[in-house]
């Protein structure tokens, strides 16, 4: 069964959401409750794929593993260093075989499901987490909403929800926002995205006036990227409300990224969960780690190489391949660049608050993110070939 | 250590904070979301807790407390006092 695309997964949703209302304005916690439907979903997931499944088990239980074994000695480096690596390596090894076309021990969802082992990992090192139950932690990678695409939630916030009953009051106000989110959601991907898909036409550098071909190339980008929004951002609402639906507040991927003002800003607004995930795990740590030993003279030097080593994992974790490591590199000098600028210049310290300035940083900010967006989807790679 | 008063810990603090985001104006604006002002960003955010660390002996984890429990000149002493 596709997730959010099959009339079969909405059916069974609108059951699964129809007896957890049922069940939270009665007071009754949706925990058990939830924990069965992610069963039953995650059966229905992968029984078309056997192969997947027995991945997407394997994985649940060597991160289940690593987390117990790090549970038990929390202060211990040596037993965090192998949690990690441990937890890090179904995703390395099914990336790397990606490049042959093996997809090893891949299934879907494995990538935000390791996002969230990690944050678990390091939290618990980090003295935040002292432990999690089996059936909470199983719960927690595995909650059917956001299993295949996010967004990614933190586990500290996901468990105290599920332990948490909320008054009638409070449970209706989130259901009926729940079921709010999955509305505009749909609208979202299946109106909206699927109209823009019908005119997306990619197409190679054609034999007309260079003007011409610019143009439609720049179309396609613009069209692209829309279509990308739409759908992401539709995913990511329904994703959002059906969590509602079960009493998880899982938090929003989109702020209305296309008013963003600078690329610094588009990344607060654009799949937020991802970049704040990473900001936190690897920009933050990356940061501190070179500021305690010393790697860097300038605390500008140190920000520009975390951005650029930040969004290289970025793309590296979208797909080990040409296009989505020069999206990420791309981002990470953009970030690089941006922060120099801002720190820097004193043009910007003088006009950044002038309207003028702000609009024509906007214009720039969007031209940027939307030939991202045609390095993302391997347009421009496609087009360098073609030449 | 030996144990400072709110005094102290306020006056170092307050040092730091003018240090990092290079603006006085934190003496007197005790309460503005500091992200929100542009005065603090993720890598000064890495800078004072590295800073707070060698200087109390405090150690915060990135994610160890919301950002919204630790965004103004005020919240921030708290967070530190309350860990020493």
């Amino acid at each position: 069964m596709s997730f959010f695309a099959d009339p079969s997964f909405f059916v069974i949703t609108a059951l699964i959401v129809a007896i957890a209302a049922v069940l939270g304005l009665h007071q009754v916690s949706l925990r058990r409750f939830g924990m069965g439907a992610t069963l039953v979903m995650v059966l229905f997931l992968f029984c078309k794929t056997p192969g997947q499944g027995a991945a997407f088990v394997a994985f649940l239980a060597i991160a289940t593993l690593a987390a117990k074994f790090l549970f038990a000695r929390r202060d211990s480096k040596a037993r965090f260093w192998g949690a990690l690596a441990v937890t890090l390596a179904p995703l390395v090894v099914c990336k790397v075989s990606g490049i042959f076309e093996l997809n090893l021990l891949g299934f879907t969802g494995i990538s935000y499901l390791t996002f969230k082992a990690v944050q678990v990992v390091l939290e618990t090192h980090d003295g935040l987490i002292e432990e999690m139950g089996i059936g909470d932690y199983l719960y927690f990678l595995a909650f059917f909403p956001t299993i295949i695409s996010g967004p990614i939630d933190r586990s500290r916030r996901f468990v105290e929800d599920i332990h948490r009953t909320p008054s009638r009051d409070e449970y209706a106000g989130m259901l009926a926002r729940g079921i709010l989110l999955i509305g505009i959601g749909m609208v979202y991907k299946i109106v909206i995205a699927g109209i823009i898909h019908r005119y997306y036409n990619p197409a190679g550098w054609g034999s007309g006036p260079a003007g011409l071909e610019f143009l439609n190339q720049v179309g396609i980008a613009y069209l692209y990227g829309f279509y990308l929004f739409f759908d992401f951002a539709g995913y990511s609402l329904m994703a959002m409300g059906v969590s509602y639906c079960l009493g998880v507040r899982t938090p929003r991927n989109f702020r209305a990224p296309f008013i963003a003002l600078d690329i610094k800003d588009f990344w607060n607004r654009w799949h937020m969960t991802l970049s704040f995930w990473l900001r936190d795990f690897v920009f933050m740590r990356f940061a501190r780690f070179s500021m305690k030993h010393k790697l860097f003279k300038q605390r500008l030097h140190t920000a520009e190489c975390g951005f650029v080593i930040n969004m290289v994992l970025m793309g590296a974790w979208h797909g080990l391949t040409p296009s989505y490591l020069l999206y990420g590199l791309y981002h990470g000098v953009l970030l690089a660049a941006t922060e120099a600028f801002q720190k820097k210049s004193k043009f910007y310290k003088k006009h950044k608050g002038e309207r003028w300035y702000q609009v024509l940083s906007w214009l720039i900010t969007m031209q940027l993110v939307m030939f991202g967006f045609a390095l993302f989807s391997g347009q421009v790679l496609m087009l360098a070939k073609g030449v | 250590m030996a144990k400072m008063t709110h005094e102290e810990l306020e006056e170092k603090m307050l040092d730091l904070l003018e240090e990092i985001t290079g603006d006085e104006a934190v003496r007197e604006q005790r309460d503005v979301d500091l992200f929100e002002e542009g005065l603090l960003d993720s890598m000064a955010a890495v800078e004072l807790l590295v800073d707070i660390e060698e200087e109390f002996g405090v150690s915060i984890a990135p994610t160890g407390v919301p950002r919204e429990e630790m965004n103004t000149v005020n919240l921030i002493i708290h967070q530190v006092e309350i860990r020493l």
